[in-house]
Protein backbone atom coordinates (compact mmCIF):
# COMPACT_ATOMS: atom_id res chain seq x y z
CA UNK A 1 0.00 0.00 0.00
CA UNK A 2 1.82 3.12 -1.41
CA UNK A 3 1.32 6.60 -2.71
CA UNK A 4 2.77 9.28 -4.48
CA UNK A 5 0.10 12.12 -3.85
CA UNK A 6 -2.46 13.51 -2.17
CA UNK A 7 -5.07 12.40 -4.54
CA UNK A 8 -4.33 8.95 -4.44
CA UNK A 9 -3.96 8.60 -0.46
CA UNK A 10 -7.31 9.76 -0.44
CA UNK A 11 -8.44 6.76 -3.07
CA UNK A 12 -6.58 4.49 -0.95
CA UNK A 13 -8.48 6.02 2.06
CA UNK A 14 -12.04 5.33 -0.33
CA UNK A 15 -11.46 1.78 -1.78
CA UNK A 16 -10.34 0.59 1.67
CA UNK A 17 -12.58 2.73 3.74
CA UNK A 18 -10.41 3.18 6.38
CA UNK A 19 -8.33 7.01 7.81
CA UNK A 20 -5.38 8.70 6.63
CA UNK A 21 -3.86 7.07 9.58
CA UNK A 22 -4.19 3.37 8.77
CA UNK A 23 -3.09 3.88 5.30
CA UNK A 24 0.13 5.63 6.60
CA UNK A 25 0.76 2.40 9.42
CA UNK A 26 -0.16 -0.09 6.39
CA UNK A 27 2.48 1.13 4.41
CA UNK A 28 5.02 1.86 6.77
CA UNK A 29 4.71 -1.73 7.55
CA UNK A 30 4.84 -3.15 4.17
CA UNK A 31 7.84 -0.96 3.23
CA UNK A 32 9.58 -1.66 6.40
CA UNK A 33 9.23 -5.07 7.02
CA UNK A 34 7.82 -4.39 9.84
CA UNK A 35 5.71 -6.20 12.34
CA UNK A 36 2.49 -3.01 12.84
CA UNK A 37 3.18 -3.50 16.92
CA UNK A 38 6.75 -1.93 16.35
CA UNK A 39 5.96 0.15 13.98
CA UNK A 40 3.35 1.96 17.21
CA UNK A 41 5.87 1.05 19.89
CA UNK A 42 8.11 3.46 17.65
CA UNK A 43 5.62 6.13 17.39
CA UNK A 44 5.05 6.01 21.25
CA UNK A 45 8.55 6.37 21.83
CA UNK A 46 8.17 9.64 19.85
CA UNK A 47 5.41 11.09 21.11
CA UNK A 48 6.63 10.16 24.52
CA UNK A 49 9.56 12.37 23.79
CA UNK A 50 7.50 15.12 22.11
CA UNK A 51 5.41 15.27 25.44
CA UNK A 52 8.46 16.11 28.09
CA UNK A 53 9.63 18.54 25.30
CA UNK A 54 6.78 20.35 25.62
CA UNK A 55 6.40 20.21 29.60
CA UNK A 56 9.67 20.41 31.28
CA UNK A 57 10.22 24.25 30.04
CA UNK A 58 6.75 24.86 31.91
CA UNK A 59 8.31 23.70 35.10
CA UNK A 60 12.05 24.21 34.36
CA UNK A 61 13.12 27.06 31.78
CA UNK A 62 16.13 27.02 30.28
CA UNK A 63 18.17 29.81 28.31
CA UNK A 64 19.16 28.65 24.74
CA UNK A 65 22.80 28.37 23.22
CA UNK A 66 22.41 31.33 22.15
CA UNK A 67 20.69 33.23 24.56
CA UNK A 68 17.59 34.98 22.64
CA UNK A 69 15.04 32.94 24.27
CA UNK A 70 13.93 30.75 27.27
CA UNK A 71 11.36 31.18 29.65
CA UNK A 72 8.14 32.31 27.50
CA UNK A 73 6.65 28.70 27.98
CA UNK A 74 6.51 29.15 31.58
CA UNK A 75 5.17 32.73 31.00
CA UNK A 76 2.03 31.57 28.85
CA UNK A 77 1.25 28.83 31.29
CA UNK A 78 0.98 31.08 33.91
CA UNK A 79 -0.57 34.04 32.23
CA UNK A 80 -3.61 30.99 31.33
CA UNK A 81 -3.45 29.77 35.22
CA UNK A 82 -5.00 33.03 35.87
CA UNK A 83 -7.41 33.37 33.52
CA UNK A 84 -6.19 35.56 31.45
CA UNK A 85 -5.72 34.20 28.43
CA UNK A 86 -7.14 35.83 25.44
CA UNK A 87 -6.91 33.30 23.08
CA UNK A 88 -8.98 30.73 24.92
CA UNK A 89 -7.82 27.14 26.66
CA UNK A 90 -7.05 25.39 23.89
CA UNK A 91 -5.29 27.89 21.59
CA UNK A 92 -3.41 28.81 24.29
CA UNK A 93 -1.88 25.10 25.40
CA UNK A 94 -1.37 24.69 21.94
CA UNK A 95 0.99 28.13 21.87
CA UNK A 96 2.44 27.44 25.33
CA UNK A 97 3.93 23.70 24.29
CA UNK A 98 4.73 25.12 20.71
CA UNK A 99 7.13 27.35 21.84
CA UNK A 100 8.27 25.16 24.70
CA UNK A 101 9.33 22.65 22.43
CA UNK A 102 11.50 25.25 20.56
CA UNK A 103 12.80 26.43 23.96
CA UNK A 104 13.80 22.73 24.51
CA UNK A 105 15.23 22.33 20.88
CA UNK A 106 17.48 25.88 21.29
CA UNK A 107 19.22 24.46 24.63
CA UNK A 108 20.46 21.38 22.71
CA UNK A 109 17.74 19.31 24.91
CA UNK A 110 15.68 16.25 23.25
CA UNK A 111 13.21 16.95 20.79
CA UNK A 112 11.43 15.08 17.76
CA UNK A 113 12.37 17.25 14.73
CA UNK A 114 8.76 17.07 12.91
CA UNK A 115 9.79 17.38 10.00
CA UNK A 116 12.56 19.36 11.09
CA UNK A 117 14.05 20.61 14.36
CA UNK A 118 13.06 24.15 13.65
CA UNK A 119 9.49 23.69 13.13
CA UNK A 120 9.58 20.33 16.26
CA UNK A 121 6.70 22.44 18.12
CA UNK A 122 3.90 22.55 16.23
CA UNK A 123 2.88 19.06 15.77
CA UNK A 124 3.20 18.17 19.62
CA UNK A 125 1.76 21.46 20.51
CA UNK A 126 -1.44 21.41 18.53
CA UNK A 127 -1.92 17.03 19.67
CA UNK A 128 -0.58 17.91 22.99
CA UNK A 129 -3.30 20.75 23.77
CA UNK A 130 -5.74 18.59 21.89
CA UNK A 131 -4.97 15.39 24.39
CA UNK A 132 -5.82 17.68 27.29
CA UNK A 133 -8.70 19.83 26.19
CA UNK A 134 -10.28 17.19 24.42
CA UNK A 135 -9.45 13.82 27.14
CA UNK A 136 -8.24 12.01 24.25
CA UNK A 137 -5.95 9.12 24.64
CA UNK A 138 -2.40 8.49 23.64
CA UNK A 139 -3.51 5.88 21.70
CA UNK A 140 -5.63 8.46 19.41
CA UNK A 141 -2.97 10.92 19.58
CA UNK A 142 -0.07 8.51 18.02
CA UNK A 143 -3.03 7.56 15.49
CA UNK A 144 -2.83 11.19 14.76
CA UNK A 145 0.55 11.90 14.22
CA UNK A 146 0.38 8.76 11.47
CA UNK A 147 -2.10 11.06 9.59
CA UNK A 148 0.44 14.32 9.95
CA UNK A 149 3.62 11.79 9.24
CA UNK A 150 1.08 11.13 5.49
CA UNK A 151 1.06 15.13 5.08
CA UNK A 152 4.62 15.56 6.13
CA UNK A 153 5.56 12.55 3.81
CA UNK A 154 3.77 13.89 0.59
CA UNK A 155 5.40 17.20 1.34
CA UNK A 156 9.51 15.93 1.70
CA UNK A 157 8.75 13.30 -1.55
CA UNK A 158 6.95 16.19 -3.82
CA UNK A 159 8.24 19.48 -2.18
CA UNK A 160 10.41 20.27 0.48
CA UNK A 161 10.88 20.63 4.24
CA UNK A 162 14.15 22.70 4.07
CA UNK A 163 14.27 26.18 5.19
CA UNK A 164 17.20 26.61 2.68
CA UNK A 165 15.20 25.30 -0.23
CA UNK A 166 11.80 26.73 0.40
CA UNK A 167 11.42 29.01 3.57
CA UNK A 168 9.52 28.85 6.92
CA UNK A 169 6.49 28.17 4.56
CA UNK A 170 8.30 24.53 3.89
CA UNK A 171 9.40 24.22 7.01
CA UNK A 172 6.44 25.84 9.89
CA UNK A 173 4.12 25.74 6.86
CA UNK A 174 4.31 22.01 6.80
CA UNK A 175 4.19 21.11 10.32
CA UNK A 176 1.07 23.25 10.38
CA UNK A 177 -0.11 21.75 7.35
CA UNK A 178 0.86 18.05 8.86
CA UNK A 179 -1.01 19.14 12.54
CA UNK A 180 -4.46 20.44 11.18
CA UNK A 181 -4.66 17.35 9.08
CA UNK A 182 -4.10 15.05 12.14
CA UNK A 183 -6.76 17.31 14.23
CA UNK A 184 -9.19 16.80 11.22
CA UNK A 185 -9.20 12.92 11.78
CA UNK A 186 -9.23 12.98 15.52
CA UNK A 187 -12.07 15.23 15.47
CA UNK A 188 -14.06 12.91 13.18
CA UNK A 189 -13.43 14.89 10.10
CA UNK A 190 -13.30 13.04 6.59
CA UNK A 191 -9.78 12.02 4.92
CA UNK A 192 -10.84 14.48 2.50
CA UNK A 193 -11.59 17.52 5.27
CA UNK A 194 -7.76 16.31 6.44
CA UNK A 195 -6.27 17.21 2.70
CA UNK A 196 -8.32 20.60 2.50
CA UNK A 197 -7.41 21.75 5.96
CA UNK A 198 -3.68 21.22 4.82
CA UNK A 199 -3.99 23.14 1.93
CA UNK A 200 -6.27 26.04 3.61
CA UNK A 201 -2.90 26.28 6.06
CA UNK A 202 -0.39 26.09 2.99
CA UNK A 203 -2.60 28.68 1.72
CA UNK A 204 -2.86 30.78 4.50
CA UNK A 205 0.98 30.70 4.99
CA UNK A 206 2.45 30.48 1.69
CA UNK A 207 5.46 32.71 0.86
CA UNK A 208 6.85 32.94 4.45
CA UNK A 209 10.46 33.53 4.49
CA UNK A 210 13.21 32.10 6.38
CA UNK A 211 14.96 34.54 8.13
CA UNK A 212 16.54 33.40 11.34
CA UNK A 213 18.20 36.54 13.54
CA UNK A 214 22.38 35.52 14.01
CA UNK A 215 21.50 31.97 11.90
CA UNK A 216 19.93 30.62 15.19
CA UNK A 217 16.93 28.44 15.67
CA UNK A 218 15.26 30.64 18.18
CA UNK A 219 13.50 33.59 16.71
CA UNK A 220 11.63 33.89 14.88
CA UNK A 221 11.11 30.43 15.09
CA UNK A 222 9.84 30.13 18.58
CA UNK A 223 6.93 32.47 17.95
CA UNK A 224 6.54 31.27 14.17
CA UNK A 225 5.94 27.53 15.60
CA UNK A 226 3.16 29.69 17.99
CA UNK A 227 1.72 30.86 14.61
CA UNK A 228 1.88 27.74 12.72
CA UNK A 229 -0.05 25.88 15.58
CA UNK A 230 -2.85 28.41 15.52
CA UNK A 231 -3.29 28.18 12.17
CA UNK A 232 -3.36 24.66 12.16
CA UNK A 233 -6.61 25.01 14.99
CA UNK A 234 -8.28 27.81 12.50
CA UNK A 235 -8.12 25.26 9.06
CA UNK A 236 -9.02 22.65 10.77
CA UNK A 237 -12.28 24.38 11.97
CA UNK A 238 -12.58 25.89 8.63
CA UNK A 239 -12.35 22.08 7.07
CA UNK A 240 -14.97 20.59 10.04
CA UNK A 241 -17.29 23.03 9.70
CA UNK A 242 -18.14 21.63 6.18
CA UNK A 243 -16.38 24.30 4.08
CA UNK A 244 -14.97 22.62 0.93
CA UNK A 245 -11.05 24.23 0.15
CA UNK A 246 -10.84 25.21 -3.92
CA UNK A 247 -7.31 23.97 -4.34
CA UNK A 248 -7.00 20.88 -3.96
CA UNK A 249 -3.62 19.75 -1.43
CA UNK A 250 -1.63 18.77 -4.16
CA UNK A 251 -1.91 21.76 -6.04
CA UNK A 252 -1.25 23.77 -2.80
CA UNK A 253 2.29 21.82 -1.92
CA UNK A 254 3.08 22.40 -6.20
CA UNK A 255 2.45 26.17 -5.45
CA UNK A 256 4.50 26.57 -2.03
CA UNK A 257 7.52 24.90 -3.66
CA UNK A 258 7.19 26.64 -6.47
CA UNK A 259 7.47 30.35 -4.37
CA UNK A 260 10.01 28.58 -2.27
CA UNK A 261 12.46 28.08 -4.87
CA UNK A 262 11.50 31.28 -6.81
CA UNK A 263 12.58 33.43 -3.36
CA UNK A 264 15.92 35.23 -3.10
CA UNK A 265 18.65 33.40 -1.04
CA UNK A 266 18.65 35.99 1.33
CA UNK A 267 14.99 34.61 2.57
CA UNK A 268 16.19 31.00 3.30
CA UNK A 269 18.48 30.62 5.92
CA UNK A 270 20.77 32.33 4.55
CA UNK A 271 20.60 34.92 8.46
CA UNK A 272 21.07 37.84 5.32
CA UNK A 273 17.10 39.15 5.11
CA UNK A 274 13.94 39.85 7.25
CA UNK A 275 14.50 39.79 10.77
CA UNK A 276 17.95 39.14 10.89
CA UNK A 277 18.92 42.25 8.76
CA UNK A 278 16.75 44.43 11.28
CA UNK A 279 18.84 46.52 13.60
CA UNK A 280 17.98 44.76 16.41
CA UNK A 281 18.36 42.11 14.68
CA UNK A 282 21.86 42.51 13.94
CA UNK A 283 22.63 43.97 16.77
CA UNK A 284 21.93 40.64 18.56
CA UNK A 285 24.31 38.60 16.35
CA UNK A 286 28.23 38.46 16.53
CA UNK A 287 28.27 39.52 12.34
CA UNK A 288 27.50 38.37 8.52
CA UNK A 289 30.92 35.99 8.94
CA UNK A 290 31.04 35.10 12.96
CA UNK A 291 30.12 32.02 14.43
CA UNK A 292 26.20 32.27 15.36
CA UNK B 1 16.46 2.89 3.57
CA UNK B 2 15.14 3.91 0.01
CA UNK B 3 11.63 4.49 0.95
CA UNK B 4 11.17 7.91 2.95
CA UNK B 5 9.93 6.31 6.29
CA UNK B 6 6.86 7.88 8.38
CA UNK B 7 9.86 8.46 10.62
CA UNK B 8 11.86 10.32 8.40
CA UNK B 9 8.97 12.67 8.54
CA UNK B 10 8.85 12.38 12.59
CA UNK B 11 12.49 12.33 13.23
CA UNK B 12 15.03 11.50 14.20
CA UNK B 13 15.21 11.74 17.55
CA UNK B 14 17.62 14.24 18.06
CA UNK B 15 19.26 16.66 20.48
CA UNK B 16 18.94 20.36 18.82
CA UNK B 17 18.59 22.71 17.95
CA UNK B 18 19.62 21.47 14.31
CA UNK B 19 19.11 18.51 12.24
CA UNK B 20 21.78 19.60 9.53
CA UNK B 21 24.05 20.88 12.27
CA UNK B 22 24.06 18.91 15.34
CA UNK B 23 22.03 15.79 14.32
CA UNK B 24 23.80 15.00 11.48
CA UNK B 25 27.11 15.85 12.65
CA UNK B 26 26.58 13.30 15.59
CA UNK B 27 25.79 11.04 12.92
CA UNK B 28 28.73 11.56 11.07
CA UNK B 29 30.97 11.24 14.16
CA UNK B 30 29.02 8.06 15.18
CA UNK B 31 29.62 6.30 11.72
CA UNK B 32 33.29 7.93 11.81
CA UNK B 33 34.24 5.93 14.79
CA UNK B 34 33.20 2.78 14.18
CA UNK B 35 35.51 2.56 11.21
CA UNK B 36 38.42 2.53 13.73
CA UNK B 37 39.02 -0.43 16.02
CA UNK B 38 41.03 0.54 19.39
CA UNK B 39 40.78 3.29 21.83
CA UNK B 40 40.69 6.75 20.78
CA UNK B 41 43.39 9.10 22.36
CA UNK B 42 43.15 12.17 19.91
CA UNK B 43 40.98 13.58 17.68
CA UNK B 44 40.86 16.23 15.31
CA UNK B 45 37.92 17.87 13.42
CA UNK B 46 38.45 20.43 10.45
CA UNK B 47 35.15 22.66 9.48
CA UNK B 48 34.43 23.78 6.42
CA UNK B 49 31.48 26.08 5.14
CA UNK B 50 28.29 26.63 6.97
CA UNK B 51 29.48 24.14 9.22
CA UNK B 52 32.83 26.59 10.00
CA UNK B 53 30.89 29.67 10.17
CA UNK B 54 28.23 28.78 12.32
CA UNK B 55 29.41 25.86 14.32
CA UNK B 56 29.18 27.11 17.71
CA UNK B 57 25.51 28.59 18.10
CA UNK B 58 24.46 24.86 16.47
CA UNK B 59 26.01 22.86 19.17
CA UNK B 60 28.11 21.37 16.05
CA UNK B 61 31.25 20.78 17.89
CA UNK B 62 29.53 18.95 21.26
CA UNK B 63 27.38 17.21 18.48
CA UNK B 64 30.42 15.89 16.84
CA UNK B 65 33.04 14.92 19.77
CA UNK B 66 29.68 13.48 21.10
CA UNK B 67 29.40 11.32 18.28
CA UNK B 68 32.84 10.21 18.29
CA UNK B 69 32.73 8.91 22.15
CA UNK B 70 29.38 6.58 20.71
CA UNK B 71 26.92 9.32 21.38
CA UNK B 72 23.61 8.66 19.11
CA UNK B 73 21.89 11.57 17.85
CA UNK B 74 19.26 11.37 20.79
CA UNK B 75 21.64 11.12 23.59
CA UNK B 76 21.20 13.31 26.40
CA UNK B 77 25.25 13.76 27.51
CA UNK B 78 25.74 15.46 23.75
CA UNK B 79 25.75 18.89 25.42
CA UNK B 80 28.22 18.02 28.07
CA UNK B 81 30.67 16.03 25.78
CA UNK B 82 33.48 18.72 26.50
CA UNK B 83 33.67 17.40 30.61
CA UNK B 84 33.19 14.09 29.59
CA UNK B 85 35.84 13.95 26.66
CA UNK B 86 38.03 14.96 28.90
CA UNK B 87 37.37 13.61 32.20
CA UNK B 88 37.76 10.08 29.50
CA UNK B 89 41.14 12.25 28.60
CA UNK B 90 40.42 11.98 24.51
CA UNK B 91 42.35 14.83 23.28
CA UNK B 92 39.96 17.00 21.06
CA UNK B 93 40.70 20.21 18.48
CA UNK B 94 39.05 21.88 16.04
CA UNK B 95 40.12 23.92 13.26
CA UNK B 96 37.82 26.36 10.86
CA UNK B 97 38.49 26.05 7.11
CA UNK B 98 37.33 28.73 5.55
CA UNK B 99 39.64 29.05 2.64
CA UNK B 100 38.05 25.40 0.90
CA UNK B 101 34.66 26.80 -0.78
CA UNK B 102 34.38 24.10 -3.28
CA UNK B 103 33.00 21.42 -0.38
CA UNK B 104 29.55 20.70 0.41
CA UNK B 105 28.53 23.38 3.19
CA UNK B 106 28.28 21.05 5.60
CA UNK B 107 31.71 19.21 6.12
CA UNK B 108 34.01 17.98 8.27
CA UNK B 109 37.26 16.01 8.17
CA UNK B 110 37.70 13.81 11.28
CA UNK B 111 40.69 12.55 11.63
CA UNK B 112 41.42 10.22 14.71
CA UNK B 113 44.41 8.47 16.49
CA UNK B 114 44.00 5.54 18.13
CA UNK B 115 46.17 4.11 21.30
CA UNK B 116 48.30 2.30 19.22
CA UNK B 117 49.42 5.06 17.15
CA UNK B 118 47.16 4.70 14.12
CA UNK B 119 45.50 7.54 12.24
CA UNK B 120 42.49 7.90 9.93
CA UNK B 121 40.89 10.55 8.02
CA UNK B 122 37.27 10.59 7.35
CA UNK B 123 35.35 13.35 5.45
CA UNK B 124 31.47 13.25 6.14
CA UNK B 125 28.52 15.70 4.91
CA UNK B 126 25.79 16.86 6.46
CA UNK B 127 23.42 16.48 3.93
CA UNK B 128 19.98 17.53 5.33
CA UNK B 129 17.11 16.45 7.76
CA UNK B 130 20.03 14.26 9.98
CA UNK B 131 20.94 12.37 7.09
CA UNK B 132 24.79 11.88 5.99
CA UNK B 133 26.99 10.79 3.65
CA UNK B 134 30.52 9.62 4.20
CA UNK B 135 32.87 10.99 0.75
CA UNK B 136 36.29 10.71 2.00
CA UNK B 137 38.44 7.91 3.58
CA UNK B 138 42.64 9.00 3.91
CA UNK B 139 42.67 10.15 0.64
CA UNK B 140 40.20 8.12 -1.37
CA UNK B 141 36.53 9.40 -2.10
CA UNK B 142 34.50 7.40 -1.68
CA UNK B 143 30.25 7.64 -0.84
CA UNK B 144 28.30 5.70 1.29
CA UNK B 145 25.57 6.81 3.83
CA UNK B 146 26.07 4.26 6.94
CA UNK B 147 22.00 3.14 6.42
CA UNK B 148 23.11 -0.07 5.42
CA UNK B 149 25.85 -2.26 7.14
CA UNK B 150 28.59 -1.86 6.11
CA UNK B 151 31.95 -3.60 4.73
CA UNK B 152 34.72 -1.34 3.57
CA UNK B 153 37.87 -3.24 2.58
CA UNK B 154 41.06 -1.70 2.19
CA UNK B 155 43.49 -3.66 -0.85
CA UNK B 156 45.61 -3.61 -3.20
CA UNK B 157 44.36 -2.97 -6.35
CA UNK B 158 45.39 -6.96 -7.94
CA UNK B 159 43.02 -9.14 -9.98
CA UNK B 160 41.07 -11.47 -7.57
CA UNK B 161 40.34 -9.51 -4.69
CA UNK B 162 36.96 -8.73 -5.27
CA UNK B 163 36.11 -12.56 -6.50
CA UNK B 164 37.66 -13.43 -2.94
CA UNK B 165 35.24 -10.87 -1.04
CA UNK B 166 31.96 -11.20 -2.69
CA UNK B 167 32.91 -15.25 -2.51
CA UNK B 168 33.47 -14.83 1.45
CA UNK B 169 30.08 -12.96 1.33
CA UNK B 170 28.31 -15.53 -0.46
CA UNK B 171 29.60 -18.53 1.15
CA UNK B 172 27.49 -17.17 4.39
CA UNK B 173 24.96 -16.18 2.39
CA UNK B 174 24.72 -12.75 2.43
CA UNK B 175 22.89 -10.45 0.17
CA UNK B 176 24.83 -7.90 -1.19
CA UNK B 177 22.64 -4.20 -2.02
CA UNK B 178 25.40 -2.10 -3.29
CA UNK B 179 29.09 -2.43 -4.24
CA UNK B 180 31.35 0.40 -4.92
CA UNK B 181 35.03 0.49 -5.40
CA UNK B 182 37.37 3.22 -5.37
CA UNK B 183 41.40 3.58 -6.07
CA UNK B 184 43.60 6.30 -6.02
CA UNK B 185 45.59 5.17 -8.80
CA UNK B 186 46.11 1.51 -11.17
CA UNK B 187 47.60 -0.98 -9.15
CA UNK B 188 48.35 1.17 -5.59
CA UNK B 189 45.38 1.17 -2.83
CA UNK B 190 41.97 0.22 -3.47
CA UNK B 191 38.82 0.46 -1.24
CA UNK B 192 35.93 -1.89 -1.98
CA UNK B 193 32.46 -0.64 0.08
CA UNK B 194 29.78 -3.49 0.45
CA UNK B 195 25.80 -2.39 1.45
CA UNK B 196 23.98 -5.13 2.97
CA UNK B 197 20.51 -5.07 3.95
CA UNK B 198 20.84 -7.45 6.84
CA UNK B 199 23.72 -8.07 9.43
CA UNK B 200 27.52 -8.48 8.19
CA UNK B 201 28.84 -11.95 9.91
CA UNK B 202 32.31 -10.61 11.71
CA UNK B 203 33.51 -14.27 10.52
CA UNK B 204 33.56 -12.91 6.87
CA UNK B 205 35.28 -10.30 7.63
CA UNK B 206 37.84 -12.23 9.06
CA UNK B 207 37.76 -14.56 5.95
CA UNK B 208 38.34 -11.63 3.86
CA UNK B 209 41.29 -10.23 5.55
CA UNK B 210 43.42 -13.82 4.95
CA UNK B 211 43.73 -12.44 1.38
CA UNK B 212 47.21 -11.47 1.06
CA UNK B 213 46.59 -8.46 -0.93
CA UNK B 214 43.88 -7.03 1.92
CA UNK B 215 44.99 -4.29 3.70
CA UNK B 216 42.71 -3.47 6.32
CA UNK B 217 39.01 -4.50 6.89
CA UNK B 218 36.16 -2.29 8.60
CA UNK B 219 32.93 -3.52 9.17
CA UNK B 220 30.21 -0.76 10.23
CA UNK B 221 26.80 -2.24 11.63
CA UNK B 222 23.43 -0.39 11.35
Amino acid sequence: MNFKHGSELLALCQTHQVPISEVMISRECQLSSSAREDILLKMEKAWNIMQESAYTPVKSPKRSIGGLIGGEAQLLDAHRAEGKSVCGSLLSRAVTYSVAVLEVNASMGLIVAAPTAGSSGVVPGVLLALKEEYGLSDEQIIRGLFNAGALGYLAMRNATVAGAVGGCQAEVGVASAMAASAVVELMGGSPQQSLDAASTVLMNMLGLICDPVGGLVECPCQGRNASGAANALIAAEIALSGIKQHIPFDEMLGAMYSVGRKLPSEFRETALGGCAVTPSGCSMCGGCDSPG
Amino acid sequence: MSFISVFDVLGPNMIGPSSSHTAGAAAIALLARKMLNGRLSSVNFTLYGSFARTYKGHGTDRALLGGIMGFSTDDRRIPDSFAIAEAQGLSFHFTVNDRETEIHPNTVDILMTNDSGKELLVRGESVGGGKIRITRIDQVEVDFTGEYSTLIVIQKDKPGVIAHITRCLSERSVNIAFMKLYREEKGCTAYSIVESDGPLPPAAAEEIRKNPHVKDVMLVQI
